[in-house]
């Protein structure tokens, strides 16, 4: 009974975000969406930084790249009916970015990983700045606006983003409960081991890349339709790549629910405390980060286990 | 030991392995033949190249030269996760546990990825039969990193042991142990021995060496200076110039020469 706990909490989270359209107002239906959009961005970054334990700092990268992929297609025709297929197309082309690049990355470790990632980031940012002609450069991308009343677009891109962070979720415990979890966590711990105790340690390692990559690039795509205008700094912002890594140390890394505690609290924090201190909230940012590394190594979800446990 | 348990049929074949690292010749030229069922003991002095060579035919570093076949097929490119699966298990000289893991959990991960268990339950049951095998029944649930170092050991051996290996090479499984312990050490690896586990082990005491080993291999300076039947490699004046040098084979070939 007591396992089952987590699970009920989370499905009366999914719905109590799903029903906000129907009783609350098109703010708060806009913080639902960005609580499940971090989620799925939260989600993500635990398989490849809380599973493997490589620091990735890839995610805007993959979520930056979803939304040109997805804008560009919508603009080339893939919108209104289709528009889910955009959606996929980015999310799939993000996962094929995310094999090649992983291929050559991976084979790096701890700093120097977390560098060869954020580099990524860069680059992507960089290439999207200057190639005007498909991307239109530092001005940006306009995007065909789906159609409907504002109340309509709202509850399309909620239930769009839930059901990215659902799949990223049962990814998550299809992952947690398997082989591919399994030796992933043999992975963290010690990697030569690993090997030596046969786990393929690059497959695996590539697998947990794109694990990471493909629901970012999902919602980068559902994201550019969603605000209908995307920019080289905002979508691949280095901010979003490092709020990935906080909200899930916040939670836990390497455990099931400890991304969704802590993207849902880091939101809940943003959107009421830090609304507080605009000037200063990158500030309260790095406080909050060096207050994690000293109290909370282990996030909110392992110290309540320390304290059962103990 | 009798020498009668290996079957004779070839397992392992090294032929002219070297390795270098930049100018550093650290295996040159090694050729050995390994037959099922074998006990064969590596020594050298320090810096020798055992381990090296050790990572050459598990595939940790890739070979310069050379040519490492198992079972009749070439294994020289192999990466040590593809040996571990063929059944080429090894202990590390400093002991490489899951240390966060359950002692179950770290063998739980060699009979799911290299023994072939077709699941968790299965991966499970072997793996606590191995557990009791090396005497660490009573200490699944702990986590690794705070067993003793014997018993870290014993995990590494049951570790390697849940990988079903048809060639297990210790390391120095010895280093760092008391004399009682290693006394219960040996009589471990004689058991796995019994189970017809063909072994190489790495070793500095010669007493271990001595009382283990069907055949040995002396290393030095990467070189294979002498193999063969344990009494009469330690009397080999050329081991006993690695070992003491120079000076001292010299006058232990002038005391033989001179005995009646």
């Amino acid at each position: 009974m007591k396992a089952r706990l987590p699970y009920i909490l989370f499905a009366i989270w999914v719905l109590a975000l799903a029903a906000t359209p129907w009783v609350a107002s098109n703010y708060i239906v806009k913080i639902a969406t960005f609580l499940a959009m971090y989620g799925a961005i939260a989600l993500s970054w635990n398989f490849i930084g809380g599973f493997t334990g490589y620091p990735s700092f890839a995610t805007a990268a993959f979520v930056g790249l979803g939304a040109y992929s997805g804008a560009l297609l919508q603009n080339a025709g893939m919108s209104g009916a289709w528009l889910p297929l955009a959606w996929l197309s980015g999310a799939l082309i993000v996962a094929l970015f995310s094999a090649l690049i992983g291929l050559i990355i991976l084979r790096m470790k701890g700093h120097y990983f977390a560098i060869g990632s954020i580099a990524i980031v860069e680059v992507l940012s960089q290439l999207a700045s200057s190639w005007s002609s498909l991307t239109g450069g530092g001005e940006g991308l306009n995007v065909k606006f789906l159609a409907g009343g504002p109340d309509f677009i709202g509850r399309v891109f909620l239930y769009t983003m839930l059901v990215i962070m659902l799949m990223a979720f049962v990814a998550t415990l299809l992952v947690d409960r398997g082989r591919l979890g399994f030796g992933l966590r043999c992975i963290q711990q010690n990697e030569d081991a690993a090997d030596m105790v046969g786990i393929d340690v690059t497959r695996y390692k590539i697998y947990a890349f794109v694990l990471s990559a493909v629901f970012c690039g999902a919602v980068g795509a559902a994201y550019s339709s969603w605000v209908a205008y995307i920019s080289p700094t905002d979508s691949f912002s280095i901010l979003l790549t490092l709020k990935a890594p906080v909200m899930v140390l916040l939670g836990g890394p390497g455990t099931v629910f400890g991304p969704i505690v802590g993207s849902a609290l880091f939101v809940l924090m943003e959107e009421t405390i830090w609304a507080k201190f605009l000037d200063y909230h990158q500030a309260v940012l790095g406080v909050v980060i060096v207050l994690l590394i000293f109290f909370l190594p282990g996030g909110l979800l392992r110290l309540r286990f320390k304290k059962g446990a103990a | 030991m009798n020498d009668s348990r290996g079957s004779g049929e070839v397992l392992l074949k090294v032929e002219r392995l070297s390795k270098a690292f930049g100018g550093i010749q650290a295996v040159r030229d090694v050729s050995f033949t390994l037959s099922e069922g074998e006990i064969v003991g590596l020594i050298g002095p320090n810096g020798a190249g055992k381990t090296t060579l050790v990572n050459l035919v598990t595939g940790v570093f890739p070979a310069s030269s050379g040519t490492v076949v198992f079972r009749g097929s070439d294994i020289t490119r192999q990466r040590p996760f593809q040996a571990a699966r063929r059944g080429i298990a090894r202990t590390f000289q400093i002991v490489q546990p899951f240390p966060a893991m359950t002692v179950l959990e770290n063998v739980v991960a060699g009979a799911l990825f290299a023994g072939g268990a077709a699941d968790r339950a299965t991966a499970e049951n072997e793996a606590m039969a191995h557990l009791e095998f090396v005497g660490l029944g009573a200490e699944v649930l702990r986590p690794a990193a705070s067993l003793t170092l014997p018993s870290r050991k014993r995990l590494e051996l049951a570790k390697s042991l849940a990988m079903k290996p048809k060639v297990l090479l210790l390391d120095e499984v010895n280093a760092g142990l008391n004399t009682s312990e290693i006394d219960q050490a040996l009589a471990l690896i004689r058991a796995i021995a019994a189970r017809g586990v063909t072994i190489i082990i790495i070793e500095h005491l010669m007493k271990v060496v001595l009382s283990l080993s069907q055949r040995i291999l002396v290393l030095h300076h990467g070189e294979l200076i002498s193999s063969g039947d344990p009494h009469d490699v330690v009397n080999d004046p050329k081991v006993i110039e690695a070992y003491l040098g120079s000076k001292f084979a010299e006058r232990q070939k002038q005391l033989a020469g001179t005995a009646p």
